[in-house]
């Protein structure tokens, strides 16, 4: 308004007065054109994000449930110890399978005359059924001769077809279930014989070619043993680094030139670390392959870098005075870092332990490499067992064609994301509480 | 595990020896005497003396007994198979091994094999048995030794620094030894492999097939091992990366230095930074089952033919990775850039866009270099995603539409599985993985000294 007056009243003219009220509103224009591409730029990041967990969590929920179907098993012992012995040995060997079978082929009383029907009809039924009666009657073999009414696990295309994957409208041969399949499975569902239920198999079993049988208990085993081994190596070895490099080392060029390196190292790929584990613990060590010990070695000394650097910084940040007080009282400097710097140190360290073995966690590729991608059904029992880890279970799975292994894949993942959420939470808890002290 | 047993029994020892230094200078103490240190130090002082050395002896011991009862018992073994070759010895061996284990031999088992195995297993249980009596007296004998040296006057708290200086001093040459790791068995592995490929036809060759015969007469397989077309493809996909990453981090590192309040900052930053936590193998089942089927579509609604692993979909996905990368150091390095420099764009007149771009920016210009320098060299490295997302033939394309496969995924395809480590196949993936190694060190060092660079000038 003001500049308005002053123009009326001023020696300019009027026209230069409207071509700078003119370029001014380019600019103000080009100032909030600026902005919104920052904020898009934002926007656009965080729909990634969004995207991503959105497309991983609808596509994995359901692997938490499984489809199972109603069963009047009459436990025979004329099918399961047709001898009559109850020994253990001949108990594990029977023909469970026979017990849901012989349900089924009650039910639908047309069908068991040729075989092919049968196979089809029998083909509803997942193998998990007769592992689970098995260990029923190992259980408590007391059980044979009784009946008992049972949900039992259904294979993985009519838990897909449940589930709503598979269209009953596509022509028959586009699809694993037969138009015959899906009269049946209709007639169970109006029975009210099928139902969902949470998907135990999925947290207790170990990797399976039968996707309603496979789980990722062996593969979170192995990462656990893997984590156990990375956290016993480079936390002392982290946390020793940074007291020597910050309170020990003289300042040369010896000491520049291993600070030079843990930086580089923390930014050399995850799969050289593989490498160097392939041809060091491997070939020249002779370590087994698959074994999560190894895979311990490799990823602790992939994590080290970071643990160093943050524990670093964390001592750093003790005030010097504190140093200066406890050595005034007469404290050794070996006793001034146990008693005073490292706890005060202590949270920071903490902290980045838990973001590295978060890292760890996570990481693959450097696994590929050691052999920790075997097909492993046992889960494993002690840190040189073979075994497998979650992220590689993943990718396994990610690679394998049958359908259903997709919704165990993002099955896997949402738990592996969990835990991961979890280790960062608890760094995030940390920092705040030692920011707060 | 009986070495774990061991272990145990000389750390057990050790807390006896612990507390045999204590009493001792307690006793001592409440004896009169005016003692150097605290009675602590001079349990510390002998546990060491009884743990240490027997711990050194223990992991010798265990790594040499493997090899040395392996050659004992070839040496004992009839001439003819001792001449075998070293294949087959490794093989036979491995047999003796396993029946002695009580497993299962992948040859006929004759006399010869089962009096082998029968030695190799006495012996193990006589190594072991020394191995552990050796242990176990030097433990004692260290203990006897340190206690025998507990005296008012022994300074054990000196001692005892000493002994923790030296294990923080080796703690720290584990990131060397890394290193040196590194660098030695890539080198060692890859020259072992230039003796069969040339250099030269490495770097230049335009063609990558590296299955080699089985059989001197088989046709068609020769090997052919000219990676331009891995690294062109690593290129490419990386490209693609930092074309995703680069605007998007850098508007974002923009915003929220300079825009956002500081409430908004803070809870943006850990968001953005949520990307960079998330395990690649997640990115590439990402990329693989929802962005590559996705870009297809796309491809084939406007009459694309985009191939189903193409390096668009990996490198797309594999730019939403590197967006936190390029963010979080470009808001540091821009909020470096000192106040008076934008007061002083202000005072002239200057919108804040104009300040941003023709002051801040410029300014900040070679940390955000290094910075992308940075992101660049963990795409060249990122494995997961390309290994789910991208092709496994060696295309020598700048499509981003076609399939191409990159130097990371050439190393875990050739070496994942079975393999023999004197075929140039293998050898082959210890040059890749040189040459990555030697490109994205070039990129940090550069990275890390332009970044150092830019902070001292402006600090």
């Amino acid at each position: 308004m003001s500049s308005a007056d002053n123009a009326a009243g001023g020696r300019h003219p009027n026209l230069e007065e409207a071509a700078v009220r003119e370029r001014l509103a380019k600019r103000y224009a080009r100032e909030r054109r600026f902005r919104w591409y920052c904020r898009a730029a934002v926007a656009v990041a965080l729909l990634f994000l969004v995207v991503l967990f959105g497309d991983i969590l609808s596509k994995g929920w359901s692997a938490f449930l499984a489809t199972e179907g109603r069963f009047e098993i009459f436990f025979d012992p004329q099918v399961v110890d047709p001898r009559g012995t109850l020994e253990r040995d001949d108990l594990a060997r029977a023909d469970y399978a026979a017990l849901w079978r012989q349900d089924l082929a009650e039910r639908f009383p047309g069908v068991a005359d040729d075989r092919a029907s049968r196979r089809e009809l029998f083909g509803l039924v997942s193998d998990g059924a007769g592992y689970r009666l098995r260990d029923m009657v190992m259980d408590d073999p007391s059980i044979l001769g009784s009946t008992r009414t049972l949900w039992l696990p259904l294979d993985d295309e009519v838990d897909l077809l449940l589930k709503g994957h598979i269209d009953a409208d596509d022509p028959e041969e586009g699809r694993l279930l037969s138009d015959r399949q899906l009269a049946w499975i209709d007639e169970l569902r109006q029975a009210g014989d099928i139902k969902m239920g949470f998907n135990v198999p999925f947290f207790v079993n170990g990797d399976s070619r039968e996707p309603e049988l496979a789980g990722i208990l062996g593969a979170a085993i192995g990462s656990f043993y893997t984590m156990v081994i990375t956290l016993l190596l480079c936390f002392p070895l982290g946390v020793a680094t940074a007291v020597y490099m910050e309170e020990f080392a003289p300042q040369n060029r010896w000491t520049d030139l291993i600070e030079v390196n843990i930086n580089n190292l923390a930014a050399v790929p995850s799969i050289v670390f593989g490498l160097l584990g392939l041809a060091v613990f491997l070939n020249f060590f002779g370590l087994p392959r698959s074994a999560p010990l190894v895979g311990g070695l490799v990823l602790s000394l992939m994590t080290l870098p970071t643990i160093i650097i943050a524990a670093r910084v964390a001592i750093k940040t003790v005030p010097p005075s504190i140093r200066e007080a406890a050595y005034g009282l007469g404290a050794t400097p070996l006793q001034v870092i146990q008693h005073h710097v490292l706890p005060l140190a202590m949270p920071g360290i903490l902290t980045g332990t838990i973001i590295g073995m978060a890292r760890a966690l996570g990481e693959t590729a450097p696994l590929l490499m050691i052999g920790m991608v075997a097909f492993i059904v046992d889960i494993p029992s002690g840190p040189m067992d073979a075994a497998t880890a979650l992220p590689v279970q993943v990718f396994l799975w990610a690679d394998s064609p049958e359908r259903a292994f997709v919704e165990k894949t993002s099955g896997a993942i949402i738990v592996l994301l969990g835990f991961l959420i979890l280790m960062n939470g608890l760094a995030v808890w940390l920092r705040r509480r030692s920011e707060q002290s | 595990m009986k070495l774990l047993l061991l272990l145990a029994v000389v750390l057990a020892l050790a807390v006896v020896g612990y507390r045999l230094g204590l009493t001792r200078a307690r006793s001592l103490r409440r004896g009169g005497a005016a003692v150097h240190s605290l009675p602590g130090y001079y349990g510390f002082y002998v546990a060491l003396w009884c743990a240490v050395p027997a711990l050194l002896v223990l992991v010798v011991g265990a790594v040499v007994q493997g090899p040395a009862v392996e050659a004992l018992v070839v040496s004992s073994l009839p001439a003819e198979l001792q001449e075998l070759p070293d294949q087959r010895l490794d093989l036979l061996v491995n047999d003796i091994k396993n029946l002695a284990s009580g497993g299962i031999s992948s040859q006929a088992v004759d006399a010869t094999l089962t009096a082998a195995a029968e030695r190799y297993r006495n012996l193990r249980q006589i190594g072991f048995a020394s191995l552990a009596v050796v242990v176990l007296l030097l433990a004692m004998a260290g203990a006897w030794w340190a206690r025998r040296r507990v005296r008012p006057e022994f300074p054990a708290i000196g001692k005892v620094e000493t002994a923790v200086k030296a294990f923080l001093l080796v703690g720290s040459l584990v990131a060397i030894f890394t290193t040196i790791g590194i660098v030695l068995s890539l080198l060692f592995e890859a020259l072992r492999f230039f003796n069969r490929v040339s250099l030269a036809e490495f770097l230049f060759g335009l063609n990558w097939s590296p299955q080699t015969a089985l059989r001197a007469d088989q046709v068609g397989s020769s090997g052919s091992f000219g990676a331009v077309p891995l690294f062109t493809g690593t290129l490419l996909i990386s490209g693609i990366a930092m074309v995703v990453a680069v605007p998007v981090g850098l508007f974002s590192a923009i915003y929220m230095s300079e825009y956002a309040q500081k409430r908004v900052r803070n809870t943006l930053k850990p968001l953005l930074e949520i990307l960079a936590g998330i395990p690649t193998v997640v990115y590439g089942f990402f990329a693989a089952l929802t962005v590559a089927p996705l870009l297809r579509g796309w491809g084939e609604a406007v009459g694309l033919d985009v191939a189903s692993e193409s390096a668009l979909a990996a490198g797309a996905v594999m730019g939403i990775m590197i967006i936190p990368f390029v963010s979080s150091i470009s808001d540091d390095v821009i909020s470096a850039v000192p106040k008076g420099l934008r007061e002083a764009s202000y005072g002239l007149g200057a919108t804040q866009s104009e300040t941003i771009r023709r002051v801040v920016l410029p300014a900040a210009l070679p940390g955000i270099v290094g910075g992308i320098l940075l992101a660049v060299s963990r795409a060249i490295g990122e494995t997961m995603i390309v290994v789910m997302a991208a092709g496994l033939a060696a295309n020598l394309s700048a499509n981003p539409l076609e399939a191409v496969t990159t130097v990371t995924v050439q190393i875990v395809t050739l070496l994942v599985g079975d393999q023999e480590f004197d075929s140039a196949k293998t050898l082959s993936a210890f040059a890749l993985g040189l040459v990555l190694f030697v490109v994205t060190l070039v990129f940090n060092v550069v990275a890390l000294h332009v970044v150092r660079r830019y902070r001292e000038e402006y600090e």
